[in-house]
């Protein structure tokens, strides 16, 4: 369609094709809306939406397999980069990336994790970090903040009884195996731009054959945390960035020198 | 100054605001004379001097993929981008 004088109009950004039609069941402003689209617009520009098999996590994000456009599995709670090693040692030429939440991969799921990264699985893992249980109602989560009220720490996190929250990044960049690891938040829209990039690097690094790779994406809970979509924005960057600082905490040596996420 | 709008996909919408906090020239505004099928009002774009310019940074925070977004670009670098 021709618009003002000599000009034509031109999409600049539109759905990506490897999200479904379907809306989603998350609620208004929750960021794992902008991670689906974040990491469906990175296989989108890939290439690879026909080459990739996605493992969806129990929590809030269970239903990721009706949102994403291609091959999906769900595995059991916490067991998603079990799942996703059987599946990438079986078809190697398939990027396979588990997407799970903080209560998913940093309680029931540690075990999983933390030997997935041992043995350096070539796969990629999207972890989304809302310090809190979405789906059952908001509890405290390993990656609870000290002092942070949910609904099962009403009067806040206490760290005599409840103990320090999980640094997931900190800890995986300890592990041999272990090529890229590094933390992003989606507070903002630069900030959005950035997670992106990494999500890219990081599926990069798996197609690369370098080794295990993970994002962790700070994340907001607006109906939990029972404050406005823009506010829980806000609540991340000044509560949850300070306690979990953003960096690339683990870069392999053979990843492109020079490139920053 | 380059030139745009942007399609808002109400039945993705949730009414979640953010695209209305991002917006550089501030064009974005709850509608609320009507709901979305779920029940929510949804953001429009509201811009009667044609100031949008198609920057894209509404759908960069759209939790939902619910914005479109076009810019006009001289017809002999159509088919470019």
């Amino acid at each position: 369609m021709t618009g003002r004088d000599g000009m034509v109009e031109s999409l600049i950004y539109t759905k990506p094709v490897s999200l479904t039609e379907r809306a989603t069941h998350y609620c208004p402003g929750c960021t794992h809306g902008i991670s689906h689209r974040l990491v469906a617009e990175v296989i989108d520009e890939m290439g690879r939406r026909e080459t990739t098999i996605g493992v969806a996590p129990v929590g809030c994000s269970v239903f990721a397999y009706d949102y994403f456009n291609m091959d999906f599995a769900e595995a059991a709670h916490g067991r998603a980069p079990a799942m996703a090693t059987g599946l990438k040692r079986v078809s190697p030429d398939r990027l396979v990336f588990t997407y799970q939440g903080d209560g998913d991969l940093a309680s029931i799921g540690a075990a999983e994790i933390l030997h997935a990264a041992g043995r350096g699985e070539n796969i990629t893992v999207i972890f989304i970090n809302n310090a809190i249980y979405g789906m059952t109602g908001g509890q405290m989560a390993p990656t609870t903040l000290p002092g942070q009220k949910t609904t099962s720490t009403p009067s806040g996190r206490d760290i005599e009884m409840h103990g320090f929250p999980l640094k997931m990044c900190e800890i995986l960049s300890q592990m041999d195996g272990a090529a890229y690891i590094v933390r992003r938040s989606l507070h903002d829209v630069a900030h959005i731009r950035k997670a992106k990039k990494a999500i890219r690097q990081a599926f990069e690094v798996q197609e690369q054959g370098i080794g295990f790779s993970m994002v962790e994406l700070l994340s907001s809970c607006p109906t939990n945390w029972g404050i406005s979509a823009q506010e829980a924005l806000t609540w991340v960057e000044e509560h949850m960035v300070p306690a979990f600082p953003l960096g690339d905490y683990k870069v392999h040596a053979s990843i492109n020198a020079g490139k920053k996420g | 100054m380059a030139s745009g709008y942007i399609e808002i996909d109400e039945e993705l919408c949730k009414g979640c605001e953010l695209c209305t906090t991002v917006c550089p020239k501030d064009l974005l505004e709850m509608a609320l004379d009507r709901f979305t099928p779920k029940g929510y009002h949804p953001a429009e774009l509201v811009d009667p001097e044609g100031a949008c310019t198609g920057c894209a940074i509404c759908s960069v925070i759209c939790p939902d993929a619910a914005i479109t977004v076009y810019r006009f670009v001289p017809a002999e670098k159509a088919g470019v981008s």
